[in-house]
């Protein structure tokens, strides 16, 4: 295959013909540059979305309770609904098969928190074991909380990433004792959450602990759980309606009442992203296959061009012994040579673009808009691919023409 | 060299066809230099495409150095082309983009000749031409007489059996001509056939010998110099 006599004839074919080779490059390159260009835009939008909903577990529900807002069996409406650590149990027993992970949670604001000299505000929130994966938080450094941690109520705590920033500085802030409203709890543990700053700012104690301190009686202000996987998003939803409707019937609440006990399932809002997700995934990928076609067209329209200018001396090499299988080669090598060549050119310019102005799109909502390699260069080999059919069915014609028509062409 | 015997062709003219050649009989031996006469449309630029291998006759017998012609693909005839043949158009027919030397070596790479050996071949028949100073100029660098020598040693460079020449002069002055014409009768001289078609009785009379067509078929056919080398 490796000629080097075929490679000068073609390296001079295309020097001498300066405006051709540059014409033809240009159309390739332009458009896998637009296809680099619109692909990682789609991405970068893509990206932010995903960043938007990744805080939590996405088959996570979680339960709070408020006042109620319609009388209902001779109760008047603005009655405070509670929960109470019964509840824990009984949501635990009646739904046994349809949860994952479960915790019942009580949660304080503005927290006091001291550590030597440095004070900050924090959020505590008291929980089982069982929140860190609903939470979908992974830890750092030491361990989270325990069920042995529970039972003894003991004051230890696992602290975001922030927190341990704040406090400590570059420094580890495990196995270290700090002050939460007057009273010393002992770091265990370090996490970082993808649902972002904020979530990696609370400090998790256990839940019994908490409720001791802050709970005259065994209150709990709302649950979290995430439900068995395996359920279809369709069968958790009708799960979570059951629940519902069994909450309110425990604690006596019109049926239609919105307020008084509110359940939460991501999984809908999971679907909607999905759907979302899809739908820009479809917009991408006809703008990509859009981009190549109108490539595939240019670079076929400059290949019978080309072919159609040169007839005449294609018909002067083979009056001088060119084989028509020589003629088709040299064409489909010039054309493959100079679609991968500019391909990559377009390729580069388009990462490089992307990597360039990729910070600057973000307050659009465009975050780290990028290309994975495989897919530009994919894109590169359809269009040489083309560039080579393109190039081969002109080609193919002007080989088979007679010489000396060829030669009387003008 | 070239045995042609009742050769016809016609081309299609719309739902007619058009006949040209209407069953030629010639031969032509080694070492000849022959010119075919005619006016337009006598059918002579067609015979020279059939027995250069550019176009096919429909009937009749063509034999090349032996070797008959008949139903030769693309790639068969152009390695005829490159072996036996070699052509002067009267338009040229150089590659614009390629100096001078590079037309020369062309025939050679399609011959699958070295770069280097090309380059020294190309580079001798550009002296035999007189035009070794011009090998890298571009053809519209050149003259009309120059390009047709170029044409002419890109004709000679593969040393064929027989040099084609279709109106070598037609798109040249007369004194420009008569140089061409002096180059071709060298080349005879060295024993190459040289087949000339013209429609110039002066171009002609330069020649050994004289065929004469008309409406498709050969009028006469003479021998105008004493001094034939041919042996029968």
């Amino acid at each position: 295959m490796f000629d080097l006599d075929r490679w000068v004839e073609i390296f001079q074919t295309l020097s001498k013909n300066k405006l051709r080779t540059a014409l033809s490059g240009f159309t390739i390159a332009f458009a896998i540059l637009l296809f680099t260009l619109l692909f990682g835009v789609g991405n970068g939008l893509k990206h932010t979305f995903e960043k938007q909903f990744a805080r939590d577990a996405q088959n996570s529900v979680y339960i709070n309770s408020g006042r109620t807002s319609k009388p209902y069996k001779g109760l008047q409406s603005g009655r405070r609904i509670q929960f109470r650590n019964e509840d824990t149990k009984f949501i635990n027993e009646k739904f046994e098969d349809d949860i994952e992970f479960f915790s019942p949670n009580i949660q304080r604001r503005n927290v006091s928190v001291i550590y030597k000299n440095e004070h900050n505000t924090y959020t505590v929130r008291g929980v089982y074991p069982d929140y860190q994966p609903l939470e979908s938080a992974e830890i750092e450094g030491g361990r989270f909380l325990s069920y042995l941690d529970l039972k003894r109520r003991s004051k230890v705590i696992a602290i975001g990433r922030l927190v341990e920033k704040d406090l400590f500085g570059n420094l580890s802030a495990i196995g270290k004792n700090i002050n939460l409203d007057g009273f010393s709890y002992k770091v265990i543990g370090v996490f970082n959450d993808p649902g972002g700053d904020q979530d990696e700012r609370y400090i998790y104690a256990p839940f019994t602990t908490v409720q001791s301190l802050y709970k005259p009686n065994d209150e709990v202000d709302y649950f979290g759980f995430t439900y068995n996987p395996k359920l279809e998003v369709d069968q958790a939803l009708a799960f979570t309606n059951t629940l519902t409707k069994i909450l309110k019937k425990k604690f006596k609440v019109n049926p239609r009442d919105q307020g008084a006990i509110r359940v939460r399932n991501y999984a809908e809002g999971t679907r909607n992203v999905q759907q979302l997700m899809f739908g820009l995934n479809v917009i991408i990928l006809f703008i990509g296959i859009g981009t190549l076609i109108a490539g595939v067209i240019g670079i076929s329209n400059i290949m019978v061009y080309i072919v159609k200018e040169r007839t005449k001396e294609l018909g002067i090499r083979k009056a001088l012994g060119a084989t028509p299988k020589s003629i088709i080669g040299m064409i489909m090598l010039e054309s493959v040579f100079v679609t991968a060549l500019a391909g990559y050119v377009g390729l580069l310019i388009g990462m490089l673009a992307l990597k360039g102005l990729g910070a600057s799109l973000e307050e659009y909502g465009i975050l780290d808009p990028s290309v994975e390699t495989y897919v530009v260069v994919g894109a590169t080999i359809i269009l040489i691919i083309a560039g080579t059919i393109a190039g081969y069915i002109p080609a193919k014609r002007a080989a088979s023409i007679k010489p000396i028509v060829a030669l009387n062409d003008n | 060299m070239i045995k042609i015997k009742k050769l016809h062709k016609s081309y299609p003219i719309g739902k007619d066809f058009l006949h040209v050649l209407k069953g030629i009989d010639l031969h032509i031996k080694e070492g000849e230099f022959v010119s075919i006469m005619g006016s337009s449309g006598s059918g002579k630029s067609t015979l020279l495409n059939i027995v250069g291998l550019l176009d096919e006759h429909d009937e009749g017998d063509y034999i090349l150095n032996g070797q008959k012609i008949e139903k030769l693909d693309e790639k068969k005839a152009a390695i005829l082309r490159n072996k036996f043949l070699g052509f002067v158009f009267q338009s040229f027919n150089l590659i614009a983009y390629k100096n001078a030397l590079e037309n020369v070596a062309l025939p050679l790479y399609y011959k699958g000749i070295g770069r280097k050996e090309r380059q020294k071949i190309a580079m001798e028949y550009l002296d035999k031409v007189g035009l070794r100073d011009w090998a890298n100029h571009l053809p519209n660098e050149l003259s009309g007489g120059q390009k047709q020598r170029v044409a002419i040693a890109r004709a000679l460079v593969t040393k064929p059996k027989v040099v084609l020449a279709d109106e070598p002069t037609g798109a040249l002055d007369s004194t420009t001509s008569e140089s061409v014409m002096e180059l071709l009768k060298e080349i005879n001289d060295e024993g190459m056939t040289v087949f000339v078609i013209t429609h110039e009785e002066d171009i002609a009379a330069q020649t050994d010998r004289i065929v004469r067509l008309k409406d498709g078929v050969i009028i006469s056919d003479e021998l105008v110099n004493k001094n034939v080398k041919i042996t029968i």
